[in-house]
């Protein structure tokens, strides 16, 4: 059987990669040193002291809390959405002719004119902040869902026709492992791209949050703290990919292992 | 179950080019029967089976049901349409539901897969494959089993046992069973009756009753067999070039390959007799 599979560069780290980590690190050090200016350059050591200060004194945990209830609602929300509109536009050739285009443009939207558009048309709030990131991302979620629902093997369906297999048990059996490939590739394109808007997202117009805390060190020219934010986020990212996302596709993939 | 009725079954595709692969089919298939189809390949016999088991609805003339509806049926396709990620015995689980676990192990070790049923389709030969959906067809108990070329791909050993297997789960359950072979001696062996699809013109052309006693030996198979060389006339004969023959008979290399394995056999058929 053929499917369309969508691989995607992982966005979680082997162990094997500790060493070329820590080069950077390295390669950071070099620079601050030869540019010898702590403000424009913070080192290693002063952002990770920058880290501590926020950690303990500031609002680290409570924006980067801020910030995931963002990432998470929305990505839900566009999870749910995308997907369905992917299996009924991979389902339906009629649903695809009609609104195959709309996607095309959806998917072309820059985030920002969503953003702006969403924070004008339904306030500077959190329902628009959500609304507009699930905008950005559910189309995404479309376009790779679809392929899966397309890539649906008939002959399988027609033989639990045949023998009049219940529709839930076709659903969870048949169905949904054929989808859950393209399932789990789009919630990893999803998951970065979702943050990354979210944090624009914040830094427009909400009150908190760590899109928000950037521009307020960017307003005092604070690179340090920039830096030991956007660190902060990113380990955080790449355990939930590590930790739950990749695990849950090995999952998925099991079958195919000879 | 008490049997059904084809009125003049018609069927074209529009793909690539218009063409009709079915003109006309009468037939009325009694309940309890063994009916074996047979035809040269492209005759549209999996045409045919596709329309009884309701997964063709564009077709023309009438296909009438009894109780005004079709009753449980099981089918074993020309692939053996296994779902990949499931294993063999959640294959069978799957249609039968998971209530018949034993009942699935039973029939597993039927077919000679017992110890297979923790394997994957994709880890078993196209000849086990073949097997599990056999046995996938006969676990559901259906009131109709429709066939489609089910012994090929296994050795004439093996094909031989399964052959029995399916005579006896017949005699036992009544169920009503439409066999489509290439292998018209498969078909002497086991059915009530033998229709044959024309080679070009999508009709029904013989029809052949078999009244003789079971379980049949070799002999009696082999003279009923020499009685029944008209069922072939006008098939693809061996003394036909190469290059005429594998374009009547279709594009796959699957196709072509039991096609030339038919073929063969009516080489031998032919021999034997003359
Ligand atoms: N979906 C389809 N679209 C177009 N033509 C088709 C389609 N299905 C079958 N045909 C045509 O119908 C004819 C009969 O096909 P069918 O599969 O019924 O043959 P068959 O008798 O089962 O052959 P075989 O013994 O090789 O399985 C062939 O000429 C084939 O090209
Ligand atoms: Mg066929």
């Amino acid at each position: 059987m053929t499917r369309a599979t969508v691989t995607l560069p992982a966005a979680g780290l082997r162990w094997s990669r500790w060493p070329s980590l820590l080069a950077l690190v390295a390669l950071w050090y070099l620079i601050a040193l030869l540019m010898d200016d702590p403000v424009l350059v913070p080192s290693p050591a002063a952002t990770l002291a920058a880290f501590y200060h926020h950690l303990v004194e500031g609002d680290l945990i409570t924006s980067l809390a801020a910030t995931l209830a963002r990432v998470a609602i929305a990505f839900t929300l566009a999870m749910a959405l995308g997907s369905i509109l992917g299996i009924l536009l991979g389902r339906s050739q009629m649903m695809d002719d009609m609104f195959g285009g709309w996607l095309v443009i959806a998917l072309n939207m820059p985030a920002l004119v969503t953003i702006v558009l969403c924070y004008v048309w339904f306030g500077l709030n959190e329902s628009a902040a959500i609304l507009a990131v699930t905008i950005n991302k559910a189309p995404l979620v479309a376009a790779i869902t679809r392929e899966g629902a397309r890539a649906i093997d008939r002959s399988l369906l027609e033989m639990t026709r045949v023998f009049a297999v219940p529709r839930l048990r076709v659903l969870r059996r048949v169905i949904l492992p054929q989808i859950a490939p393209s399932f789990m590739a789009s919630a990893r394109a999803g998951l970065s791209l979702t943050w990354k808007i979210v944090l624009v997202v914040e830094l427009l117009g909400r009150p908190n949050g760590v899109g928000f805390e950037i521009r307020t060190f960017f307003n005092y020219f604070d690179i340090a703290s920039i830096l030991a934010y956007s660190l902060a986020f990113i380990a955080i990212v790449m355990a939930i990919e590590g930790c739950i996302l990749q695990p849950l596709e090995r999952r998925v993939e099991r079958w195919r292992q000879p | 179950m008490k049997g059904f009725e084809l009125q003049g079954i018609t069927r074209d595709f529009a793909h690539p080019t218009p063409h009709a692969v079915l003109r006309g089919i009468d037939l009325t298939v009694t309940a309890g029967e063994l009916l074996s189809l047979v035809g040269p390949s492209g005759s549209g016999k999996t045409t045919l089976l596709r329309i009884i088991a309701g997964l063709d609805r564009v077709f023309g003339g009438k296909l009438i049901w009894p109780d005004g509806r079709r009753p449980t049926t099981a089918m074993v396709f020309q692939e053996p349409r296994l779902v990949p990620w499931l294993s063999i015995l959640d294959n069978l689980l799957l249609v039968a539901g998971e209530a018949s676990r034993d009942e699935a192990t039973v029939a597993l070790a039927e077919v000679e897969l017992a110890g297979s049923e923790h394997a994957f389709p994709g880890q078993l030969s196209g000849g086990m494959q073949r097997r599990a959906s056999l046995a996938r067809a006969l676990l559901t108990r259906p009131a109709l089993l429709l066939l489609d070329e089910p012994f090929i791909s296994l050795d004439a050993a093996c094909a031989g046992r399964m052959r029995r297997l399916l005579a006896t789960y017949w005699q036992k359950h009544g169920v009503t069973i439409v066999l489509v072979t290439h292998d018209l001696r498969e078909a002497v062996e086991l059915s009530t009756r033998i229709v044959a699809l024309s080679p070009q013109e999508g009709r029904l052309m013989k029809e052949v009753p078999l009244p003789l006693p079971r379980p049949r030996a070799d002999a009696a198979i082999d003279e009923a067999l020499a009685g029944l060389r008209a069922l072939t006339d006008g098939w693809p004969q061996p003394s036909d070039s190469s290059d005429s023959a594998s374009a009547r008979c279709g594009p796959t290399t699957a196709q072509t390959s039991h096609f030339s394995r038919a073929r063969s056999r009516f080489l031998a058929l032919s021999r034997s007799i003359a």
